[in-house]
Formats: C-alpha cells, structure tokens, sequence
C-alpha cells in the first residue's frame, strides 16, 4: 500500500525536484548567507570575523534607518489604501456597462505596463517647480508655491500619487473580474427591494470581492516591500533623507558605501518584518481551511 | 616583375591587413568612468584619443553620477567581472580593495618614469601601498570654489565677489532682491558636502577642519568657531531654490551659464561646462576661493586597474598607466575637465586663470587640506552626508543639533 502510493508520485517527485532544490538552495541559501553576514563585521566584501550584534546596534542607532521604516509605514499604507480606492471606483464605474468598455479597461491599466523608473521619471517631471505643474500655472500668470517635491514633509505624497497612478489599473481588473462574478441576480432582488446602490456595493458585493482584494493587498504589499527604482527616479531618497526606504538604504551599503555587515543587518529585519506579517497570516489561512476541511 | 615574384609582397600585405585590426584589439581596456556632462566627456575623449593614438582600444563604460559608477564597479569588481581600469577618487574610496588582493600594482611602469617624485605627497601617500604604487593618479581638483556670474553679480549692484561672510550674505540678498537665484544648488547629499566642508574650512580654518573630520576630535566640534560655521551654514540654506531637490549639479551650473544664479558652490569640475558652454572665466564668470579663509580643498580621481588573468589586457592596463600619466595627456586632459595636473613638472601656464590661481595657492602647505575621501570610508563619508544633508534640507533644525547629530556619526563610524 505505502510502496504504490510512493511509486505513484514518483513522477512527480522527480518533476518537482528541481522547482524544490532551486528554492531551497538560492532562495532559503541566500537568505540564511544574508542573515549569517549580518552577524560579522565585513565591510566590501564577506569575512567570518564575528561581530555579534554591533551591526544591529548602529542600525537602530542609525537616523536614516528609522526614517526609513517610518516611510515605508506610511508609504505603504497610502499606497495600498490609495490603490484599492481607486481600482475599486474605477472597477465600479467601468461595469455601469459603459460604451468603449475595453478602450478605457486599456487606459486604466497601461499605467501598470510601465516600469516605476518611468513612472518616477514622468511624474519628477510633472512635480518640478521649473517644469512642470507649477511652471505651467506661473505662465498662466498666477503665483503658486506648492513645491511638492522640494519639502520633506510633502516629498512622501509625490511618491504617494505617482504609484497609485500606476498600481490602481492591475486593482481595477481583478475587482472588475470579481464584479462580474457576482451573481445579476442577487442585485436585481437588492433593486427591487429599493435597497440604495451605494449600500449594496458596500454590503453585498464587497463581500463577495473578499478573495480578489486579499489577492491584490499581496500583490500590493510585496511592492512596498521592495520599493526602491520609484524612489531612485523620482527623489533620490531627498529632500535630505526625507523619503529614504529600506531596500534603498541597503542597496546603497551593499555597494557604493561598501559597509555588507550593515546592509545585510538591514536585510535580515526587512525579512522578519515581512515574517511577522507573513506567518500569521498563513497560519490563519490553513488553519481556517483545515477547519473547513473537517466540517 | 611576374605575379610569382610579387606574390610574397601581397601576402604580407593581405597579412598586415589581417593582422593590423588583431593586433589592436589585444590592446583592448574597458574603462569605467563618470564623466558623463558636457565638459566631462569632453575630457574624458582625451584619454581616448591619446589611448587609440598609442595603439590602444577604448572601450568605453560611462556611468552618469559618481555614486552611481561607485556602486557599479564595486559591484564588478567583488563579483569577479572586473574592467581593465576604473575611476575612483582619490583617498580611501579604494582602500578596502587593495587589501582584498583585487587590484594590481603599477609600479614598473610608475618607476620607470619616476612618478614618485612629480606627484604631490599627499597623493602619493593616498594611492601607495607597501611602496607600491596601486593606482594612476590623472589630477588635482580644488573642491571649494564659488562659480559665479559676471552679469548677475554687476546687475544686482555686486561688484566683485565679497571676501567675508558677513559681506557676502549681504550680497547674496542684494541678487535675491533682483529677482535672481541667489544660489544654484542641485546633485543632492553629493554636492551639499562641497557647501559643508568649503563653510567648514573657510570660517574655522584648516586646523579646525582636520581636527573635526580627521581626528574626530568632539572637542573640536565645541569650539565656537566650528560653531559659528555650522550657523553660517545654516543661514545659507536659505538662499537656494526650490527646484534644487531634484536638480542635477551640471543643471545647476547652467543656471550660473544662463545668468539665471547668482553662483555655484563645486569642484573646479564646474568649469568645464563653462568651457563647454563657451565661456571664459575671468570674463563672463569668475572664480574665487573667498568668502573667509582662502584654503584649496584637494581632491583628486586615479584610475585602479583590478587584476585580470587575461595576460595581453594586463599589457593594455600598463599601456593606458603609461598614457594617462603623459605630460601631454596631464594637460590636454585637465584643460577640458577644469582641473590641474598631478603632475607637477607640468606647465601650466598655458591654463586659465582659475587653474593659475590654484596652482598658486596649492604652493602654500598651509593653505591645503585634503578632502574627506582622504580622511574616512565610503561607509563612514556616506554617514556623514545622510547628516549633512539632513541639517541643510530641514530648516527648523538647529546648528546645535547639527554639530550633536555630526558628532555622533563621527565617532561611530571609521
């Protein structure tokens, strides 16, 4: 009994072999090499001399660090709330059964299509005082100093717009895909019950988007995590460190400041940090289904 | 004469011409560089032109942006893809990969053409390891010039430019009341350390400056003189525009070009945009080392050759060494980037009278200190730029707070 159920999986063992040995080696290698490094104290390049946790010391010592987690909160938080709102309107607005459906569904999702290089690019453009917005209203003559990208405490929601801009289209279509799931039927009934659109959008059918806004907060999510090129393109990380992120903070250590211990420290909290958030969510997910299972 | 008899001499044709192209390309060096704006590149086809004329192959690996380039080849030259030569700049930028074993020496092609005694000695120190020569040396940059405009400086009611702080702030609101740029800044964190370190030295002195960033001394930082800098800086901040965050430094300088600013605090880089703008200084623009104490802050870019195990492009490395280092190369290079050569055996009189009056104040040991790439790491200057530009880009901070924060970074990192 044991033996055939093993000879009958054997195939795809043996396919799934390589997917598993790649993960474990690269993925699962690289990460514990990363958190191993964070512990010694090499500079340019990876030495075995022991540090403790001195780099994790002067990482929380670190101003740019802290300002870094605290944008990234901030950030995040924005930009997922930011591109749920608008994916969700405009998702809503495009099912009103609307003429030139696919022209527009096209227009909302190019965005997305873009690199966040360009996208910072455009909207660096868009943003600068000499030549974009602002140069655009002084010529029409009226005094403007909005500056958006020269203060600290605004340079953040310049970042903000431009990659709601481009993240609110892959939104729109999941939920789009979602709301034509929904049952016509159900909605005919909440009509007839004079029941107003707005709560049956908020009651019944969001509801029943649940699956696809999971999806799309992780998708979401791990481009927070791994926000660097936007913030390259469009700030630098300035004005002064004012919209520096993690990953940017350990690009720059990794190379041009040649300081690996630091970096990697940096690293390995960034991963804890998506662990923390990671690990009980999976935790509930299988746990809720093998429950489900069971019923 | 029949074909048989001419056939030797068209083989040996047919061969040359075969043969020529070969021979060339085993001279071939992939060099990485900066030097990507107007005045820069220019310079930077020098090397070329001189490298190709001596039998060379360029191969050229431009990178826009000092930090940018810093991180790439970094990035090639740990990770075993080494180019057959980069740029660095001078001091310890380089340091950790020497004693990683990652680079070659120069030094046969350095001593047979006693290099040693034609550079200065601070840039001899900086790029010797165990009497070996480890890297190729091409300048002598002066980093805290003020670049300004003739036209915005006399229609603002400047004359010429003021020889103390107190003057020149009062200048500086005279060319804002005329509805100019006062200060044209741009290149981010880069180019706010050359505003720091040029206030540094020239309202507290060379002795201050080394005693604050080469010694890390934190008493240094209480001194009232070092405190009446960070002050000075403070109230410069002022005078820059709001589209400084996202400008690049070459952008600012045109800002200078186009008499749109009043002036530009940079590297004598800056002056080849002038040049390439087709400018002249001392005519359309000046330059000058004043406010306050008139020191050079030195700086200098070398090239470092890693270590290849292709034995004819080590052959091309020495060849590129022997180039760079040229008497000629020395001055047609530096006339285009704006800097003056490393080598002093040169002469510069055929240069203008920016570079002139450099070379002048660099005869003066006293009024000479490196800049800080001699004196800290990547890791360690990088620390203190996040500082730096902190204090300049947050206008409630205080000098107080400024020198605390600076203080702190400085004793921890090396």
């Amino acid at each position: 009994m044991q033996s055939k159920r093993i000879s009958r999986h054997l195939p795809s063992f043996v396919a799934m072999l390589p997917t598993t040995l790649f993960v474990v080696i690269i993925y699962l290698g690289c990460m514990a090499w990363t958190v191993a490094i964070s512990f010694t104290t090499s500079k340019v390049l990876p030495v075995a001399r022991w540090a403790g946790a001195t780099q994790y010391e002067r990482l929380l010592a670190t101003e740019r660090w802290t300002v870094s987690v605290h944008n990234i909160l901030i950030y995040g938080a924005c930009y997922i709330l930011g591109c749920l709102l608008l994916g969700f309107l405009t998702a809503v607005a495009i099912d009103q059964k609307v003429r030139f459906e696919n022209t527009l569904r096209t227009i909302y999702l190019f965005p997305y299509a873009l690199s966040f290089i360009v996208t910072g690019a455009v909207w660096q453009w868009i943003f600068d005082p000499q030549l974009g917005i602002e140069a655009a209203l002084r010529g029409l003559g009226l005094e403007s100093h909005i500056g958006i990208l020269s203060s600290p405490g605004t340079a953040i929601a310049a970042l903000v717009i431009a990659a709601v801009w481009q993240g609110a289209g892959l939104v729109m279509v999941m939920l789009l895909a979602g709301l034509r799931s929904v049952d016509g039927e159900i909605l005919k009934a909440a009509r007839v019950d004079g029941i107003p659109v707005w709560r049956t959008y908020l009651q019944i059918v969001l509801p029943e988007l649940k699956p696809m806004i999971a999806t799309s907060v992780v998708l979401l999510a791990i481009a927070v995590v791994k926000v660097y090129d936007l913030v390259v393109a469009m700030t630098m990380g300035g004005p002064g460190i004012a919209t520096e992120m993690p990953a940017k903070f350990v690009m720059d250590h990794l190379f041009e400041r040649g300081n690996i211990g630091l970096a990697t420290a940096a690293a390995t909290l960034m991963l804890l940090a998506v662990l923390a958030v990671l690990v009980p969510w999976l935790h509930l997910e299988y746990f809720r289904k093998a429950k489900g299972g069971a019923r | 004469m029949n074909f048989r008899q001419r056939s030797p001499v068209w083989a040996a044709l047919v061969l040359c011409a075969l043969a020529t192209p070969v021979l060339a390309d085993d001279l071939t060096a992939e060099v990485m560089h900066p030097w990507t704006s107007g005045g820069e590149s220019a310079a930077a086809k020098v090397f070329a032109d001189k490298f190709t004329a001596a039998g060379g192959v360029w191969i050229d690996r431009a990178i826009a942006g000092n930090d940018a380039l810093l991180a790439a080849a970094m990035n090639r030259i740990i990770g075993g893809d080494p180019p057959s030569a980069s740029h660095f700049n001078t001091g310890k930028p380089f340091e950790e990969l020497i004693e990683a074993g990652l680079l070659r020496d120069v030094d046969t092609v350095a001593k047979s053409e006693g290099w040693a005694a034609v550079i200065p000695k601070v840039f001899l120190d900086a790029v010797t390891r165990d009497d070996k020569i480890m890297a190729v040396p091409i300048n002598l940059q002066t980093e805290n010039w003020i670049w300004y405009s003739g036209e915005v400086f006399e229609k603002s009611g400047v004359g010429e430019p003021p020889q103390n702080w107190d003057d020149f702030f009062a200048a500086a609101d005279k060319i804002k009341a005329a509805g100019y740029i006062p200060m044209a800044l741009g290149g981010g964190s880069w180019a706010e350390r050359f505003v720091f370190q040029k206030v540094l030295v020239s309202v507290a002195g060379p002795e201050l400056y080394l005693r604050v960033l080469k010694d890390r001394d934190g008493e240094a930082l209480k001194d009232a003189k070092v405190q009446e800098a960070f002050a000075v800086l403070g109230k410069l901040r002022q005078y820059a525009d709001s589209g400084a965050a996202s400008r690049k430094w070459n952008d600012a300088t045109n800002l200078v070009i186009t008499n749109k600013a009043g002036f530009q605090i940079m590297g004598d880089w800056a002056k080849g945009e002038f040049a390439a703008a087709g400018l002249t200084p001392g005519k359309e623009y000046g330059c000058t080392l004043f406010p306050g104490q008139e020191v050079s802050i030195m700086s200098g870019d070398v090239f470092v050759m890693p270590k290849l195990k292709d034995a004819q492009r080590t052959q091309a490395q020495d060849l590129l060494a022997h180039v760079l280092f040229a008497p000629e190369t020395q001055i047609a290079f530096n006339i285009k980037k704006g800097s003056n050569p490393i080598r002093q055996d040169v002469d510069v009189s055929s240069m203008d009278v920016c570079a002139r009056h450099a070379a002048e104040v660099l005869k003066d040991p006293a009024r000479q200190v490196p800049n800080p790439q001699f004196l800290m790491t990547n890791d360690g200057l990088g620390a203190v730029r996040d500082v730096i530009t902190t204090y300049w880009n947050t206008p409630a901070m205080t000098p107080g707070e400024f020198s605390d924060a600076l203080g702190k970074v400085l004793a921890s990192v090396d």
